[in-house]
């Protein structure tokens, strides 16, 4: 088993894993196959690392290689294991930014890595600088990243936007060096600069300290709800990043699967983005929501008074409906009502009264994260309307029954001239009566009052959504 | 230029499997861009595989550290990666018909919780 005869098999088993890559995506495009596609994405992997193996094998690559690489795995994938195995659903988003962050981690480890071997062999080629130096750019700066947004999302930082004096210099400045020492290092590479080869690694060095501390001062002053957009985005750096690794060991699974990731990040970036009515410059920006917004209201109308409603009232309204609209929004999320939620509407479905629910692209954390809390509670995917599908029906539904949700139903968001405005929403105000579950009467992400609420026809219940719901549930099997 | 001629064959490679990236994932449904975040996010965990060239090419105890790193790294990214997005995938499924139908099938609905 010499390396040349294995070569060109170990070669087709990654075009073969990249093909699977490829397929597994494919299949994820409908929710009947989407299972099968991340099983045939996750075989794709396994034929790769495990060709990547043979490949080492017939290298005869040292019994300390072996014991690193197959500790390293052990360790990491239980790890791994453990935590995707019990992380509750709510925390989903939190976990996929984790694994994200030590993704971008290993992948400017692996650049480093390059960077020091090539430079004891006698200086690397610019092209292979220019690639070594952006995988650690970019991965350091997604390392970072992932993590300040998974701890935003948990609560560990403020998921309010976090500016101090200076600190948009100080961003800009760390870019300014992240940039000047890779085209340092790059010149040095061309024969242009002569570099010592102690001071070029004291240059990578500051590019890589550079590159963290500018992951966490870009995603600090973005504002908590707008994570998802950042997590996306950081994902398709990380693919990037990867692309990267795979130009600098001429490995084509790396290129194809980051490349892959890049894409598929920068799509889905855009769409969450495009959802919210805002670019991916305005959110990276960052600052909204922070209250300034708040004050400067041409939000108009909020005089008007809000009808709270009890328990028994609402009950009523939703048992003798004939259709009743659901809308869940972030305070389900919160609340972990999901599974409550369910419950009233099987009870209601079993009453004869025809429930659907109303998913806003943006409800809950990430899109289609509303689907899968939903989903954990059982209730069947097809009552799950999409916004475009479910808007026109709202003007036929009885009751609309509003969980937790807030900026997506404010009718303000149709005119100009406020923080919501053009923003896509539910035309939950079409229905003829409207119920909703709040716990307070705060304001939501976008700092302003929502119209929907003064509404004649909207009826208050001011509760946590777990608690609320539990309530009417209880209220609608005592009819 | 020889250098650069070496490149074209990766670049093109690159190129392409961008564009293959945009086709196969703009068809995706907003109902499944959680969990195709997460597959994605675990497709990249690939880079265990440079972890792994770089473990075999290792010859001083920083590099032995910094592949150990990025190798455990890579693995919690791949296997953690797929595993919760078959979690989340798991629950799509359809309400099995004969659960409504049938009158002991009630409570069948909520047996798949546990």
């Amino acid at each position: 088993m010499t390396y040349e005869n294995v070569y060109p098999f170990v070669w087709l088993a990654w075009l073969a894993g990249a093909a699977c890559f490829i397929l597994g995506l494919h299949f994820m495009n409908s929710p009947a196959t989407a299972r099968n596609g991340n099983r045939l994405s996750a075989a794709g992997m396994a034929v790769a690392v495990v060709a990547t193996g043979v490949l080492l094998l017939a290298q005869g690559a040292p019994a300390l290689a072996w014991a690193i690489i197959v500790v390293g795995f052990l360790i990491g994938g239980a790890a791994g294991l453990v935590t995707a195995r019990t992380v509750p659903m709510t925390a989903m988003p939190q976990l996929v930014s984790v694994f994200n962050a030590v993704g971008g981690g290993a992948a400017a480890l692996v650049a480093i890595d390059d960077f020091i071997t090539h430079g004891e062999a006698g200086g690397a080629s610019v092209s292979t600088t220019l690639f070594v130096v952006l995988g650690v750019v970019i991965g350091s700066v997604t390392f970072s990243g992932s993590l300040v947004a998974s701890g935003k999302l948990q609560g560990i930082i403020s998921g309010k936007p976090i500016l101090f004096p200076g600190s948009r210099l100080l961003t800009v400045a760390l870019g300014l060096i992240a940039l000047f020492g890779t085209l340092g290092l790059v010149f040095s590479a061309t024969g242009t600069v002569k570099l010592d080869p102690m001071v070029a690694d004291l240059v990578l060095v500051a590019i890589i300290g550079a590159a963290l501390v500018f992951g966490i001062t870009m995603v600090l002053p973005i504002g908590g709800a707008d994570m998802p957009v950042v997590i996306s985005l950081l994902n398709a750096f990380t693919g990037t990043a990867a692309a990267m690794a795979g130009f600098v060991i001429d490995n084509p699974v790396l290129i194809i699967a980051g490349a892959l990731v890049g894409a598929s990040g920068g799509i889905l970036t855009k769409l969450m983005a495009d959802a919210m009515n805002r670019s991916i410059l305005n959110i990276m920006v960052g600052g909204f929501g922070g209250g300034d917004h708040a004050a400067g209201g041409a939000t108009g109308g909020t005089g008007g008074t809000v009808r709270q409603i009890g328990a028994d009232d609402a009950a009523i309204q939703l048992a003798y409906a004939e259709r009743v609209i659901i809308v869940p929004g972030y305070g389900l999320a919160v609340a972990q009502a999901q599974h409550a939620c369910r419950e009233l509407g099987e009870l209601l479905e079993e009453r004869g009264v025809d429930v659907k629910y109303a998913i806003h692209p943006v409800a809950g954390r990430m899109p289609g994260h509303m689907n899968v809390l939903l989903a954990e509670a059982n209730v069947p995917y097809p009552l799950l309307r999409e916004m475009d599908e479910i808007n026109p029906e709202f003007d036929r539904a009885d009751v609309v029954l509003v969980v937790g949700a807030n900026d997506v139903t404010n009718p303000a968001a149709r005119r100009p001239g406020n923080p919501v405005s053009g923003m896509p929403i539910l035309d939950v105000d079409h229905a003829r009566s409207i119920v909703v579950i709040k716990r307070g009467a705060g304001r939501g992400y976008a700092g302003i009052d929502n119209e929907l609420y003064t509404n004649p026809k909207t009826g208050m219940l001011y509760a946590d959504a777990k608690d609320g719901l539990a309530q009417l549930t209880a209220a609608v099997k005592a009819l | 230029m020889t250098e650069l001629t070496s490149l074209l064959y990766p670049i093109t490679v690159f190129v392409l499997a961008v564009l293959i990236g945009f086709e196969v994932i703009s068809k995706v449904p907003a109902t499944l861009h959680t969990p195709l975040m997460s597959g994605a996010n675990s497709i990249h965990g690939i880079v265990l595989v440079g972890g792994m060239f770089i473990a075999a090419t290792a010859d001083s105890p920083l590099l032995y550290l910094l592949s150990f790193v990025a190798i455990v790294f890579g693995a919690a990214n791949v296997v953690g990666g797929y595993v919760v997005t078959d979690r989340m995938l798991q629950m799509f499924r359809r309400k099995p018909v004969a659960a409504k139908a049938g009158a002991d099938g009630a409570p069948g609905a909520g047996q798949a919780q546990g």
